[in-house]
C-alpha cells in the first residue's frame, strides 16, 4: 500500500474517532461517573445495538490509528529492511489482535454470555 | 561520535528547548500518542472483565476506582484533549492551511509557516487539555 | 608620513568599537584516530561585527592551524560553513558573535551529517537526496523546439516558487530536523522543499514523477511539521511551508 494511502487512513480514522470517542465519554457523564460504570449500566450499554456498533467502530478506528502511529514512530527510530518489515507486520498483527480481543468482549457481552 | 553516525538520536528528538513551542508540540504529540495507545490497550483489557460477571467486573473496577486510578484517568483526559487539538492543527497544516503564502523572503527571514495561527493552536490545545483535566478531576473527585 | 599616521589612527582604539573577548570552544574530532570529540578553548577578541567564522579563522591563524573548517564565500551564499553554534545550526559567516549574547561560543559539527574532521562534515547524502527528487525542469519539449523563444512565466507564477529557489544547500534544515535525528533514510527537508520548488514551477511537467519519489515510507510523510527546518534556514526558504504544500498535492487539496 502506498504511504499516502496509509496516511489518508491515519487522518480519516483520527477525525472519525474524535466524534465517536466524545459520545462515548459523554455517556459516562449522563448518569454520574461512578454510576455509569456500575455492572448493570455497562451491561445495558453493551446490549444496546447502536452503542455496540459505536464501540466496535471506536475499537477499529483507534486500533488502526494507534498502531499506525506506533509504526511511524518505530520506523523513524531505526532503519533496516528486516527491522522495518518486522515493525510493519508486527503493528498489523497487534492491531488485528486488539480488534479481535475487543470484539470478542463486545460480541459475547451483547449476546448475554457474561 | 563516529564517522558514519553523527546523529543526535532520541536525545535530540526529546530535547526541544532550542526550537520553540512547535518542537515542544511535536514531542508532546509523540508522548501523548504513545500514552493513549498504551491506555487504549489497557482499557480494552480492563473492559473485557465484564465477561467475568458482576464479581469480576466489580473486583477489577475497585482496582481502578482509587485516587491513583483517578489521577491516571485525569492524565489520560489531558493527553486525549491535547492529542486531538494539536492533531487537528497538524492536519490542517499538512493540508497547507494556515502555513502562509510563498513570497520573496526579506531579512531577518521570519518563516511564514511558523506563524501566530499555529502557535495559538498549540497554546489552545494545552489550555484545553488543562481545562479538561480540571473538569475531569471535578467529576471524579467531586462525587 | 601622512599615510603612516593615518594607519596609526585606524589602529588606535576607538571607544565605539572597543574590542571585547569571547571564549571560543571548538569541537575537535578526527574519526580516524579519536574515540570521541573533545573541546579546545580559545580566548578570541571580537568586535561588534565579528562573525563566528572570523573568530575560527583567527584561531587557525594565531593558535592552531589544524582546526578543520569548510568555508568559501563568507557572505551566506555558498552554504559551506554550517555548524552548530551554541547548540543551534547556523552559518558561521552569517552569525555575529555579538548577536549571540554570550561570553562563551561553542562550535560543533552539524548533527545528522557524518564528520570528516572537527567542524567539517560530509554532504554526500544531502546531495544524493537533492539529486533524487530531480532538481531540474522536466518536460517533453525544449525551448529550442518551442515556437516561443523561452517559457514565459507571469510574476505571480514566479512568486509561487522563487522563495524555495533561494536554497544554498547548506544543510542547516537537515541538521535541525527532529526526524533526521534518528531516521537515516528520511529524504529530509532540504530535498522536499526543492521538490516543491520544481512542482510549483509552472514550466515544469514532472509533478507526478516527483510525487511518486517522495511518497514512500521514508519520504514526505515522515515530516511532522515541527518547523525547526524553517527556523534555522539562513535564506528564508521556509522548507516547512513547501513540504506542507507538497503534501497538499498528495492529499488531494491541490492539483
Amino acid at each position: 500500500m502506498k504511504e499516502s494511502t496509509i496516511m489518508k487512513i491515519h487522518y480519516g480514522t483520527a477525525l472519525a474517532s474524535v466524534g465517536l470517542v466524545a459520545v462515548h465519554i459523554l455517556m459516562r457523564l449522563t448518569t454520574g461517573f461512578s454510576d455509569s460504570l456500575s455492572y448493570e449500566n455497562v451491561l445495558a450499554n453493551y446490549q444496546s445495538i447502536p452503542y455496540v456498533v459505536m464501540l466496535e467502530l471506536i475499537l477499529i478506528l483507534l486500533a488502526v490509528h494507534g498502531f499506525n502511529g506506533l509504526r511511524v514512530i518505530l520506523l523513524e527510530l531505526k532503519q533496516g529492511r528486516v527491522y522495518e518489515k518486522a515493525v510493519s507486520y508486527g503493528c498489523v498483527v497487534g492491531m488485528i489482535a486488539l480488534i479481535g480481543y475487543g470484539s470478542r468482549t463486545i460480541i459475547m457481552t451483547n449476546m448475554g454470555m457474561s | 561520535m563516529t564517522q558514519d553516525d553523527n546523529k543526535e538520536g532520541i536525545k535530540g528528538m526529546a530535547n526541544p528547548g532550542r526550537y520553540g513551542i512547535e518542537r515542544i508540540a511535536y514531542l508532546l504529540m509523540r508522548l501523548t500518542g504513545l500514552g493513549l495507545l498504551g491506555y487504549f490497550i489497557a482499557h480494552v483489557y480492563e473492559t473485557s472483565n465484564i465477561l467475568r460477571g458482576r464479581m469480576g467486573w466489580d473486583e477489577f473496577l475497585a482496582m481502578t476506582q482509587t485516587t491513583e486510578g483517578h489521577l491516571f484517568l485525569v492524565l489520560v483526559i489531558g493527553m486525549c484533549v491535547f492529542h486531538t487539538g494539536n492533531g487537528i492543527r497538524i492536519m490542517l497544516g499538512h493540508g497547507g492551511v494556515g502555513v502562509g503564502k510563498p513570497a520573496r523572503p526579506d531579512y531577518p527571514y521570519d518563516p511564514a509557516s511558523q506563524n501566530y495561527r499555529h502557535k495559538i493552536g498549540i497554546y489552545s490545545s494545552i489550555v484545553l487539555a488543562a481545562v479538561a483535566m480540571m473538569y475531569g478531576m471535578a467529576v471524579m473527585f467531586g462525587e | 608620513m601622512a599615510q603612516v599616521s593615518s594607519i596609526a589612527e585606524e589602529q588606535a582604539p576607538n571607544p565605539l568599537s572597543a574590542s571585547k573577548s569571547v571564549l571560543l570552544r571548538i569541537s575537535r574530532f578526527n574519526p580516524e584516530t579519536d574515540e570521541s570529540n573533545k573541546f579546545m578553548e580559545f580566548s578570541v577578541p571580537y568586535q561588534k561585527w565579528t562573525t563566528v567564522l572570523e573568530a575560527i579563522l583567527d584561531v587557525k591563524k594565531h593558535f592552531d592551524h589544524s582546526v578543520a573548517v569548510r568555508y568559501s564565500c563568507r557572505q551566506a551564499t555558498c552554504g559551506s560553513c554550517g555548524m552548530l553554534i551554541n547548540g543551534k545550526p547556523r552559518l558561521a559567516c552569517f552569525t555575529k558573535i555579538s548577536e549571540l549574547n554570550s561570553d562563551v561560543v561553542t562550535v560543533e559539527p552539524m548533527n545528522n551529517f557524518p564528520v570528516i574532521r572537527d567542524l567539517a562534515v560530509r554532504f554526500e547524502r544531502l546531495f544524493d537526496t537533492h539529486h533524487k527528487i530531480k532538481p531540474f525542469l522536466i518536460r517533453d519539449d525544449t525551448e529550442l523546439e518551442s515556437n516561443e523563444k523561452e517559457f514565459l512565466q507571469s510574476p505571480e507564477e514566479l512568486e509561487n516558487f522563487i522563495q524555495f529557489a533561494n536554497c544554498i544547500k547548506c544543510g542547516l534544515c537537515n541538521s535541525a530536523c527532529p526526524t533526521m535525528t534518528t531516521d537515516s533514510s528520511f529524504v529530509g527537508p532540504q530535498a522536499l522543499a526543492q521538490a516543491y520548488r520544481y512542482v510549483a514551477d509552472s514550466r515544469d511537467k514532472g509533478k507526478d514523477s516527483r510525487l511518486d519519489i517522495i511518497d514512500e515510507s521514508h519520504g514526505i510523510w515522515r515530516c511532522h511539521f515541527a518547523g525547526s527546518c524553517s527556523q534555522v534556514c539562513p535564506k528564508g526558504v521556509d522548507p516547512a511551508m513547501g513540504i506542507q504544500f507538497l503534501r497538499g498535492y498528495l492529499l488531494g487539496f491541490r492539483s
